[in-house]
């Protein structure tokens, strides 16, 4: 995408900004499609039938919802620290959207090819605590304080298994480039990299088990890390009002609402690269088997998105289905659990691969 | 004080942090935070207001403060005919008003000696279970909710939808019923109803056998409630504690069997009670009782006699609006009733049932005028709110949320 606006304009700025307008207007969309989905998804595990007023079931309640937050008063509490405040919300979205310059949508679709791009990602999504604790800070607020802390606590717990995870596919890979690690899980769905990756041998099928281990623990802590149930204590909405937020209203708001949901595409983004082929199709492109190869992006593009929204959807779906755990459990669970089982995994996966 | 000026050395902040009359320097050090929690929060059902003192996130101190729904409903009384005061009753424990009507009028019943109808006396057993497990799903769905499973509320509503709907036919009112009156009930139960009430305790087996499955095959929600907010059983009794909470600490009393009223005595059912006194015992608990009222009300409706559902006795019952406009005599004592009221003798009396909540009594006393000189209403909420300093201590913010919701309190009723 970079490389053909490139040529076509001849600016790198040009190239540069174009690029970063259409993942933007994706996040948007997606964010409009997201919040709609997910009043949906839990409107009708609930026995209800969520908006149905504005447009066709309701597919225009984002829309709505976003004009009437842009027409309301942006109210900042005296005893806040003004300056925090208003850059938090701002600070906690460029994370979030700093991530998805690294996240290959299809081979042509792809911000900025940086060769450590699972590196990046790792270092980018943790940008978000600084911003979450500047917000839980400046606020003035003991509930919001409460909520950034443990947001902080654990954002930087769960960061580990992720992070040991991610390493025992870099080791079975080669790669730190998402790119990379996408091509190599090309053709059919049996060469995705929890089925074993691409190589057809006795190491392939004694990886399987390690690999789906590898995926639970990777999608437990992304759900952490994104704040979603069963890990939304920060957020503990019967606890501490909003969390983190409970002061702020508006737009600066809806800034914190719309990193939210671009961080759920995000983590998924991530899972779906590491274990589930990424852009690739299951089973062969249409555009290359009709000879029109121009299609073969588009498809790629849509299978990502799609994977995508499939793990946006089990988050909701966990969402509206489990309690919440409470913050010494969230610890339990990450420090004894998680992250021996990630060290266990990381080490059988690193011996089988030497096979 | 040394170690004071010795954090804060530098002396601007030192001075500033003196003259603020909001920070007390010795509790910043001991790193705790008070914090205040409602009456404008969404765990603390109403306007509940705790002040807690926290270390990190541990409760070491805890204050409940009540009164902000507080409207005198006691004073209020005194210049009310008994009749008047009935709808009042509703807006003690909102989420059971039917209960709350029974025991109202049975206790007026006692203070002037009228006796209502067998049958009239059956519908109010079938409306007070109908209410029980319509309470009882409130607090089960928004126990829940407190704990994080926001789903479980939606579930319980919607069971009790279909009670509201029996309510509708029978009171006219699907929330506010007032339905009881002095000398029996408002309007006889007819066999839509009936019909009705039979289908949704069909559906109810099922929809609980359902909601179980959601939240108890849920390794979280268990974790989360087990062993949390212990009551033991002597700290249950000597705190006055009542209903579901303290049959959960493994006290088995339940007015409808120690002191049967209505025609409870007829009726075969058990007392569900638990040893363990935590949350989740509270959360067992209101389950089976549950199970028990359903089964009450199967009883109820095959035992239910026919005849009249208001006391023949026109001098002190109101009579039915047909005769009062077709008949000389019913006119003047509907005019008497309303104008001077049923003017019990003098005397006092105390009358309780067993509410969904607990043990909710009237205390009336009497000077021979149409309005009690005086009634007291012993609220449960009341009594179990008692508790929540004690089991709160030592917990974390997230667990005072979960026992909060496990008391279950309804401040319409604790602040009256």
């Amino acid at each position: 995408m970079y490389q053909f606006l490139f040529n076509l304009s001849g600016s790198e700025i040009i190239a540069t900004i174009f690029t970063a307008a259409v993942i933007l207007v994706f996040i948007l969309l997606f964010v409009l499609f997201a919040v709609w989905f997910e009043r949906k998804v839990s409107a009708h595990m609930q026995d209800r039938l969520g908006p149905m007023r504005v447009g066709w079931h309701g597919v225009l309640q984002t829309i709505a919802d976003f004009v009437k937050m842009l027409q309301k008063e942006d109210i900042i509490a005296t005893e806040a620290d003004r300056k925090l405040y208003t850059i938090a919300p701002v600070l906690v979205f460029t994370g979030s959207f700093a991530a998805y310059a690294a996240i290959p949508f299809s081979s042509k679709l792809l911000g900025s090819e940086v060769e450590v791009g699972i590196f990046y990602l790792l270092a980018v999504s943790s940008f978000v605590v600084a911003g979450i604790l500047m917000a839980g800070w400046s606020s003035n607020n003991k509930y919001s304080l409460l909520g950034a802390m443990r947001s902080a606590a654990q954002i930087v717990s769960y960061e580990i298994p992720t992070a040991l995870v991610v390493l025992s596919i870099v080791m079975l890979t080669g790669t730190l480039s998402l790119e990379k690690i996408s091509q190599l899980q090309t053709a059919y769905f049996w060469n995705w990299n929890i089925f074993g990756g691409p190589e057809f041998s006795l190491a392939k099928f004694l990886l399987i088990p390690f690999m789906f281990v590898g995926f639970l623990i990777i999608y437990i802590s992304t759900l952490a890390e994104v704040n979603r149930t069963p890990f939304d204590i920060p957020e503990a909405e019967s606890e501490l009002v909003a969390g983190y937020f409970t002061e702020y209203c508006g737009m600066k708001w809806a800034m914190f609402m719309l990193s939210e949901y671009a961080n759920m595409f995000a983590v998924s983004a991530i899972v779906t690269i590491l274990f589930f082929g990424g852009y690739q199709s299951p089973f062969g492109y249409l555009g290359n088997s009709i000879g029109a190869e121009w299609l073969v992006p588009f498809e790629q593009a849509f299978w990502f998105i799609a994977k995508g929204i499939f793990f946006v959807f089990v988050q909701m779906w966990l969402r509206w289905t489990l309690p919440r755990l409470r913050v010494d459990q969230l610890m339990t669970v990450c420090w004894k659990y998680l992250i021996p089982y990630a060290f266990l995994n990381l080490i059988i996966v690193g011996f089988i691969s030497l096979l | 004080m040394d170690r004071i000026s010795q954090i804060y050395n530098d002396e601007k902040l030192l001075k500033k942090l003196y003259d603020d009359p909001n920070i007390a320097i010795e509790d910043a050090l001991e790193n705790e935070m008070v914090i205040n929690m409602g009456p404008q929060h969404p765990a603390t059902h109403g306007v509940l207001r705790l002040v807690l003192r926290l270390d990190g996130e541990t409760v070491m101190n805890i204050v409940p403060e009540l009164g902000y729904l507080h409207r005198g409903y006691e004073k209020m009384a005194e210049n009310m005919s008994y009749i008047e005061y009935i709808p009042h009753t509703d807006r003690l424990d909102y989420t059971g008003t039917m209960c709350n009507n029974v025991a109202y009028v049975l206790a007026v019943e006692k203070l002037a000696g009228i006796e209502a109808p067998k049958r009239a006396q059956y519908i109010r057993m079938i409306v007070s279970e109908l209410s029980r497990i319509a309470a009882h799903l409130v607090a089960i769905g928004t126990f829940a909710m407190d704990v994080g499973a926001v789903t479980m509320v939606m579930w319980t509503f919607r069971e009790r939808e279909k009670i509201n709907n029996i309510f509708d036919r029978l009171a006219g009112a699907r929330f506010t019923t007032s339905y009881t009156r002095i000398g029996g009930v408002a309007s006889d139960i007819d066999s839509e109803t009936i019909a009705m009430t039979q289908q949704f305790l069909e559906e109810l087996g099922l929809a609980l056998v359902e909601m179980d499955k959601l939240v108890l095959s849920n390794r979280i929600f268990i974790e989360r409630l087990e062993e949390i907010g212990i009551l033991p059983k002597e700290d249950a009794i000597a705190l006055g504690v009542t209903g579901p909470n303290l049959r959960a600490s493994g006290v088995e009393y339940d007015v409808r069997r120690a002191k049967p009223y209505l025609y409870y005595n007829e009726i075969d059912f058990r007392i569900p009670t638990f040893t363990e006194g935590d949350c989740l015992a509270r959360y067992f608990q209101r389950g089976d009782e549950v199970k028990e009222s359903a089964k009450i009300l199967k009883q109820c409706l095959d035992k239910m006699p026919q005849g009249e559902v208001i006391a023949n006795d026109p001098k002190r019952v109101l009579s039915y609006k047909t005769e009062i406009y077709s008949k000389m005599e019913e006119l003047i004592h509907d005019f008497m009733i309303i104008n001077q009221g049923i003017n019990p003798p003098v005397g006092d009396t105390y009358f309780s049932v067993e509410n969904p909540k607990g043990e909710l009594g009237f205390y009336i006393v009497s000077n021979g005028t149409g309005n009690p000189w005086k009634l007291k209403i012993n609220s449960p909420s009341f009594c179990n709110l008692q508790a929540i300093s004690q089991i709160c201590k030592g917990a974390m913010v997230s667990d005072v949320v979960a026992i909060i919701g496990s008391l279950d309190p309804v401040m319409g009723e604790a602040d009256k």
